[in-house]
């Protein structure tokens, strides 16, 4: 079980490695990509900026919750820091399990709480030139 | 009056214009140190917007600033 933040690219295959276990039936995984628009706007490029050593132990706190929470094997995480392009992958997760059902739930779980509780913060840069922090706007909240 | 260390990220590391400081104040409490921070460099986020964090953990905004803490204020957060 590991939440890890990385200034170099995600590599799913390799990430993939440690999660060989002929004892599970099951593996999923979700991969965020940077997306080329978000709210209308159409996005050039943007950057993820941590608080490392609380964005860890939270991350590692909510791998903790699922494998409490969902009969699971192994849970893994991976975010992106620095600057990112479009397609880049920005966030990783792997659940293995028995079964699929707890590991399906247990991923969708992890990377709920990982948007809602670790703190990185997002800037987007857009192709007119301007940026912006992703919800932290003081007028209308943006996601 | 007692020294302790703050350090800003995404927004207000922006808005402050640097990293980390070391700040003397009489605040008691981190919600009363936000407000003093929040006045003097003009941060745009309100402190019902923000988290708190004391010595790498989250706090809690009437906990008690002590001498030597090390605080960080969280913006909204936005990863995956």
């Amino acid at each position: 079980m590991s939440f890890r933040l990385t200034a170099a690219p995600i590599d799913p295959s390799v990430q993939m490695e440690a999660l060989r276990d002929v004892r599970t039936g099951a593996c999923v995984t979700f991969e965020g990509r940077v997306r080329d628009q978000n709210g209308g706007r159409a996005v050039r490029a943007l950057e993820y900026e941590a608080y490392g050593p609380l964005a860890e132990s939270e991350g590692d706190r909510i791998l903790a919750e699922a494998l409490g929470r969902f009969q699971v094997t192994q849970a893994v995480c991976a975010h992106r820091t620095g600057s990112l392009a479009l397609g880049d992958i920005a966030v990783w997760v792997a659940v293995t399990a028995g079964h699929r059902a707890a590991a399906f739930d247990a991923c969708r779980f992890i990377i709920d709480e990982v948007k809602a509780r670790v703190p990185i913060w997002k800037k987007e840069h857009y192709s007119d030139g301007s940026s912006e922090w992703i919800n932290c706007a003081t007028g209308t909240a943006k996601g | 009056m007692k020294t302790v260390r703050v350090r800003y990220f995404a927004i207000l590391r922006e808005q402050r214009g640097l990293e980390e400081e070391k700040v003397a104040t009489m605040a008691s409490t981190a919600a009363e140190l936000y407000e003093e921070l929040r006045i003097l460099h003009g941060f745009t986020l309100s402190a019902g917007r923000l988290r708190v964090a004391v010595n790498d953990e989250f706090g809690s905004w009437g906990a008690a600033v002590r001498d030597g803490d090390a605080l960080v204020f969280l913006p909204p957060v936005a990863g995956g």
